[in-house]
């Protein structure tokens, strides 16, 4: 027993030795939301290529600091980057699609396991103008649902997060009175609500609040089989949220550089609180002093993510790219420069 | 160097000198760095806001507009609770630990137990409080018909003034014991109680101690922050009752810090930071004074 555990341990270390020697070591830094699919597809590739990657998920905010720090190889963030942090970059920095998130509105309401919303209740309901679930406008696209008499209580995260930018970004699109008095963001200035730090926090405070509605991600409320509310899309559609509806959302029109929010989306079976999450490369990896087999190992890696790396997307319930949004992250991929020569051929 | 010879001497005594003189200017370097840090990194919303980042109401991200008035009075009125709720029970326990269960297998399990307190981490509490503890408090708020969040100020003080016990317990507990056994004989000679024994001579006596354990416990409850957040509702408005969701500064820093941003943003968070330090510092400051008037009193 001890024998073979000495083997293992020296074999390992021989293995290190050997590797530190040749391998090479991308650092990566930010979005949370991704960060499951993230770390299975870094260890896959590492199994195929031996390209190790150290991804930490610090948040998107952060990503982006550490990228233009330039203490990360590449950032990851589930928001555009804001003008002023891109004037902060420099050069240009490219925002590669990886795959599709979207925040559910769950809810707790004893005897209730499924209903409809349309964009004025969302937008209402967590303005605080509808305070009680037996109100006529929800029973009204609600017909064969009884809704009891109860207060409303409206959960959200306390913490700045992607997830909250994306339903805030849909409530903007949706409401002129959200824009106007609340506005987008990671952090918001929220009219009414308790708070809960995280998905964990947020589900925690929904699962015991009688009456309680919130936003959650996706991914989050079909792990933990929490009910989730079918949404009125562009179209008129009530669309639940599913792996299948998100990734319909973005059947639109797609700009170049896929810097564009698919919330409120007009395709027509699409899901509208839908949202790309992004990898974030500088235009010329020089300013990073990338050597050239690191420069050439991540622009590799990079394109296998939006490729083969694919396939495990299904299987940990985030929605995998649209064929469409892959070949718009190709071009973007292939216009990565180190010392002004192209990477990717 | 002029030194004379003889005088330079490398013995313990030397180097034990130099080693607590050192380690005495890296502590108040410490301090004054961290203090000017906080400054400089928060000067834009100083200068920005000015006194108004201390009276505004408003905390809003999207607009940049800051005013941590909310947060200032959550914090205090969340300790302040926690520390009245806290105190009596603390002083009893060390009442007993040193007067009636001097020794033996129950003072030792009630001993280690309310130190084992201090020493459970605070997302512990935090979770503990989230899952058994709002339950009964949502219960309660039901049975007096006012929203059930469960969650709010009143809960977060609740969690508070238990995590706060040991600190001024154990203090307290400490300095009871050192009353001088000769005075206590001296007032049962006298003909006094055991309770007036404890009343009018031990508590008179260790007062200095129990309000410098109180400080100490005080100063935790100011800045915890992981487990207050996960139960106090994280709202920026300014609570109307003891039931509404709050939030404190320290919570504030925690929840938004990962995602700030923008400048403005960052330096509004640091200023909170300083504010806190600034209060801590202020209330340790008081307290130092109270301590010392009940000394003057006592001699």
């Amino acid at each position: 027993m001890k024998k073979t555990l000495s083997i293992i341990l020296l074999s390992a270390m021989v293995m290190g030795i050997t590797f530190t020697a040749k391998a090479v070591e991308l650092v990566g830094a930010g979005a949370t939301f991704p960060y499951p699919l993230y770390s299975k597809m870094f260890d896959t590739y590492y199994q195929l290529k031996k390209v190790k990657v150290n991804y930490q998920s610090i948040g998107s905010g952060g990503g982006i600091k550490q990228l233009l720090s330039k203490t990360v190889h590449f950032g990851a963030s589930d928001a555009v980057m804001e003008d002023e942090e891109k004037a902060k970059a420099g050069i240009k920095v490219h925002h590669i699609p990886t795959c599709f998130g979207a925040d559910a509105i769950t809810f707790n309401l004893p005897g209730v396991t499924k209903m409809n919303l349309t964009p004025d209740l969302i937008a209402d309901i967590f303005l605080g103008k509808i305070t009680s679930w037996d109100d006529k406008r929800i029973a009204k696209v609600n017909p064969k649902i009884k809704f009891p008499k109860m207060p409303i209580v409206v959960v959200r995260r306390s913490d700045g997060s992607g997830t909250t930018y994306i339903f805030s970004d849909y409530l903007c699109k949706i409401s002129s009175e959200w824009e106007s008095k609340v506005g987008r963001g990671k952090s918001l200035n929220w009219p009414v609500g308790i708070g809960g730090k995280g998905n964990e926090g947020v589900s925690g405070l929904v699962k015991q609040t009688p009456g309680s509605i919130a936003y959650v991600e996706l991914i989050y409320a079909i792990g933990n089989k929490m009910p989730v509310a079918s949404v009125q899309n562009l179209s008129g559609n009530f669309v639940y949220p599913s792996i299948q509806s998100v990734s319909e959302s973005a059947n639109i029109e797609l700009p170049d550089n896929t810097e564009v929010s698919i919330t409120n989306t007009n395709a027509k079976n699409g899901y509208p609180i839908s949202s790309f999450t992004w990898i974030l490369v500088y235009d010329d990896l020089s300013v990073l002093k990338m050597k050239d087999d690191e420069a050439k190992a991540m622009m590799n890696m990079l394109w296998w993510m939006i490729h083969d790396g694919q396939k495990l997307v299904k299987p940990l319930h985030y929605a995998p790219l649209s064929p469409a949004a892959v070949k718009k992250a190709e071009g973007l991929l292939k216009s990565v420069k180190l010392n002004g020569k192209n990477i990717l051929k | 160097m002029m030194l004379k010879k003889k005088n330079i001497k490398i013995n313990g005594d030397t180097i034990f000198k130099y080693a607590i003189g050192s380690s005495v200017v890296v502590l108040i370097m410490l301090i004054v760095g961290i203090f000017v840090s906080l400054i400089v990194y928060s000067y834009p919303t100083i200068a920005k806001f000015g006194f108004g980042f201390i009276s505004g109401h408003t905390w809003d991200p999207v607009t940049e507009e800051f005013g941590a008035y909310p947060f200032l009075i959550g914090t205090l009125i969340t300790s302040f609770i926690a520390l009245i709720l806290s105190f009596p029970v603390s002083i009893m326990i060390s009442i007993l630990l040193s007067e009636y269960l001097k020794s033996g297998v129950i003072h030792n399990y009630v001993k280690s137990s309310v130190e084992l307190l201090a020493g459970i981490p605070s997302i512990i509490y935090g979770f503990w409080g989230l899952f058994i503890f709002v339950p009964v408090v949502r219960e309660v708020q039901m049975y007096f018909g006012i929203t059930p969040y469960g969650i709010g100020i009143l809960t977060a003080s609740l969690i508070l003034s238990v995590m706060i016990i040991p600190y001024s317990a154990t203090i307290a507990y400490e300095v009871i014991s050192l009353t001088p056994s000769e005075i206590k004989e001296a007032a049962y000679s006298l003909g006094a109680t055991h309770f007036e024994v404890i009343r009018k001579v031990i508590l008179p006596y260790s007062s200095s101690g129990i309000v410098a354990g109180v400080l100490l416990s005080l100063g935790r409850a100011l800045g915890e922050t992981m487990a207050v957040t996960m139960v106090i509702g994280n709202s920026h408005i300014l609570p109307d009752t003891l039931f509404a969701p709050g939030n404190t500064m320290a919570s504030v820093i925690a929840n938004e810090f990962t995602e700030a941003t923008s400048d403005v943003y960052l330096s509004a968070l640091i200023e909170i930071g300083l504010l806190l330090m600034i209060v801590t510092a202020f209330i340790n400051v008081v307290g130092k004074m109270i301590i010392k008037k009940f000394s003057v009193g006592m001699s």
